[in-house]
């Protein structure tokens, strides 16, 4: 094993915090002001190759073209519908991009306030009008299960190095669960066995910042739910 | 308040969790949520509080001033109570006048306060006919998740019980306590379904279709209620708020000292 | 600001009432993230001073007419309890509470990104607890920190402090003695990275060169305030800092 102690410790900094005066390219969440780079954002200084960026600790989803992500119907209009998705604008949702053919008028009778969706983000322009899709596979209205609410900024560490966090939670548990890039999970399944999941979901929100998280969350689930520790390796989603 | 939509997923789960008597965040159903209180945090005020009921939090703060009786009552002090439900508690509320929520809100907290003679009022007198003191109780919500009416009634109590006459800043004699005689509290439950639980938070309140506030005092007698919300409750549901808000009741008086 | 006043507010030796020297600020505190359903907020305690900001945003902007196609809008909302002041405080808003929501609205619109969030808006409440003068300045301060706590974009953290005039002595940070019986008061609010004025107010009487000096004290003591803000934000996420770190 290779040790890379040798990468230097990042700093926490806030807005206005001078990043770099040596000429590095500035990336997300800074500006640039008379050739030096500040943060814009409170966050954790990080550098790569020959660019210096903010990695925010905080802050609202912002949708980006080919998010997925966990909707509610907050309004209905004649063709289309509204839909919260966690983002400073409700996006809404047209007739056109529904998996069925609805008639003028007819809107409720699919999709009613409080119904949950899964959407894709079609496309997000200048002025930050978004475009959302139910039209994908996969995409569609969910029932049942339950839904936990994470701060985007750690969607990341549910998902894991190349998904391997959230596959090894749906392998312990049996469960169906989606990430929404929006910070909205959905988790179904048994009973016992989604309050497990959700619950190694908030440990990982809690405890996000601890080492070795992917076996200490395995070790959880397999102490809350002990059948599933012998059929380990069998796991199907 | 009331364009606020609560998800399918979420209303089904806390339906379903319902039905086995449990609860989202765990309790049961005649569970009430942990109280914090900071008394006499602000000192510009005469007396003060400010109150957590789970992460709903209240501040209230208590103004005696000498003031003109009221025409028929010229030996008797006055107690006004405000409620505000500012937008830094909850993205809800909007800035403005007082909306009918707040001012249910204050009205049923004032009642507690003044049909369970927590204050002696006969002892506010200055001078009969021409001066008393006049007792204002200001409440803010800092942080709305559900149940402001017992949380604004915990407040309002605590600041009260904390409060100074500050007759010397008058030239009115020695400073001294308000004069208060009793510890009213008011325990809130709401319908969901076919069940009755108390304390409700913003997610059960906000699916619940009826509320029922009951106000005891010292003795477990009863000294204020209201009934809220669009839906209905049963002679039976009457009956479990008034036996709970008599034992709860008791519990808090030993909280809150 | 009567100007007019017995009480001796600073006494041979140079010290005031509170036992400060003319160039020391009342002791400040400031702890962000106190409020669960906030995006941002900030508690700050400066003197007897006691705040409570609040921020709401980016969303969608309310009355939709104020709405702009290009960029958010600031709105804030400074108000006070009515029993932070000695005579109880009639509740809602008054022409006072207006115009300094205004100042401080402008104040913020230096520094957040809002071209980051056109049609949005972003709002700031403050609400004063307790009131000793110098609000205006310590709900500045205070709205900064929030706004950075709900990881809004923005060039710079503002901090804010008054100075002014009493018994003919130029004092940083008036308390309410000062402030009701001195002779001036010069509240400022400065982006610290480049020292321009954001927030800059004046009543009172002052030469030139009292008015320099004064200007003065209020800039050095701004960088001070700057300091305690910025730790506060750190404070509060030092725990999240190993998060990022064992992300790789």
């Amino acid at each position: 094993m290779e040790k890379r102690s040798a990468r230097p410790a990042r700093e926490i900094v806030v807005p206005g915090d001078l990043l770099d005066d040596s000429g590095m390219n500035a990336g997300n969440n800074t500006y640039v002001l008379d050739g030096n780079v500040y943060a814009s954002v409170l966050g954790v200084k990080n550098i790569f190759q020959n660019n210096v960026n903010v990695i925010p600790l905080g802050g609202c989803y912002m949708p980006s073209t080919g998010d997925t992500v966990l909707g509610v119907i907050i309004d209905i209009g004649p063709s289309n519908w509204l839909v919260d998705i966690n983002a400073p604008y409700p996006a809404p949702l047209h007739v056109n991009e529904v998996p069925w053919k609805v008639e003028f008028g007819d809107t409720s009778r699919y999709l009613n306030l409080g119904n949950v969706v899964m959407l894709k983000v079609l496309m997000v322009d200048e002025s930050k009008k978004i475009q959302v899709t139910m039209k994908d596979s996969g995409l569609r209205r969910i029932e049942g299960g339950q839904i936990v609410e994470i701060p985007h900024s750690k969607v990341s560490r549910i998902i894991g190095k190349s998904g391997s966090m959230i596959q090894m939670i749906k392998n312990l548990t049996d469960c169906r669960i989606f990430v929404g890039q929006n910070g909205r999970i959905w988790v179904d399944g048994d009973d016992e066995n989604t309050d497990v999941a959700v619950a190694a979901i908030k440990m990982i929100e809690a405890n996000a910042q601890s080492s070795n998280l992917t076996e200490k969350v395995k070790e959880f689930i397999e102490n809350k739910l002990p059948q599933v520790a012998d059929e380990d390796d069998n796991g199907e989603e | 308040m009331s364009d606020f939509i609560i998800s399918e997923i979420k209303r089904d789960h806390i339906l379903k969790l319902l039905c086995e008597g449990k609860r989202e965040d765990g309790r049961g159903t005649a569970d009430i949520r942990k109280i914090e209180t900071i008394v006499g945090c602000i000192e510009s005020a005469d007396g003060s509080a400010r109150v957590k009921l789970g992460k709903t939090e209240i501040i209230a703060g208590v103004k005696i001033v000498p003031g003109t009786p009221f025409g028929d009552s010229p030996d008797v002090g006055v107690l006004t109570t405000g409620a505000e439900l500012i937008p830094m508690a909850h993205a809800s509320f909007e800035s403005g006048p007082p909306s009918e929520t707040a001012i249910e809100l204050a009205r049923v907290v004032d009642r507690g306060i003044r049909e369970s003679g927590m204050i002696d009022v006969s002892q506010l007198c200055i001078e009969s006919g021409k001066e008393v003191w006049m007792c204002f109780i200001d409440m803010y919500a800092l942080d709305y998740d559900g149940n402001l009416f017992d949380a604004a009634n915990l407040a309002a109590v605590c600041a009260l019980k904390n409060a100074i006459i500050p007759a010397e800043q008058y030239g009115k004699g020695k400073n001294r306590p308000l004069p208060v005689t009793c510890t009213p509290i008011s325990i809130t439950s709401v319908k969901i379904g076919n069940d009755l639980i108390l304390d409700p938070n913003f997610d059960e309140e906000m699916i619940s279709s009826a509320r029922m506030t009951v106000t005891t005092d010292d003795n477990g007698n009863f000294r204020a209620m209201q009934k809220g919300g669009k839906g209905s409750i049963t002679r039976d549901d009457l009956s479990l708020c008034l036996d709970r808000a008599v034992e709860k009741g008791k519990e808090i008086r030993k909280i809150i000292g | 600001m009567s100007g007019h006043t017995d009480m001796v507010l600073v006494n041979d030796e140079g010290l005031r009432i509170d036992g400060r020297t003319a160039e020391e600020k009342r002791p400040i505190k400031i702890e962000a993230g106190v409020l669960s359903n906030a995006d941002g907020s900030a508690y700050l305690e400066i003197g007897k001073n006691k705040v409570l900001a609040a921020v709401y945003g980016p969303r969608e902007c309310h009355p939709r007419h104020l709405q702009d196609p290009t960029k958010a809008i600031i709105q804030c909302k400074y108000n006070m309890e009515a029993f932070s002041v000695s005579d109880r405080k009639r509740p809602g808003p008054d022409r006072r509470s207006i115009e300094i929501s205004k100042i401080i609205a402008e104040a913020l619109e230096k520094v957040v990104l809002t071209e980051l969030f056109p049609r949005a808006s972003i709002d700031v409440y403050i609400e004063i607890l307790q009131a000793n003068a110098g609000t205006r300045c310590a709900g500045l301060t205070a709205a900064s920190v929030a706004l950075a706590d709900a990881g809004i974009p923005m060039r710079d953290i503002i901090p804010a402090i008054a100075a002014g005039k009493a018994d003919d002595h130029v004092l940083l940070d008036l308390n309410k003695e000062e402030d009701n019986f001195g002779q001036a008061d010069v509240p400022l609010a400065i982006v610290p990275s480049t020292d321009e004025i954001v927030l800059l107010q004046m009543d009172g009487n002052m030469t030139r060169e009292e008015f320099d000096h004064a200007i003065d004290l209020a800039y050095k003591a701004c960088h001070e305030v700057y300091d305690v803000q910025k730790e506060a934000l750190k404070k509060r996420y030092t725990s999240m800092k190993e998060e990022v770190d064992s992300d790789e």
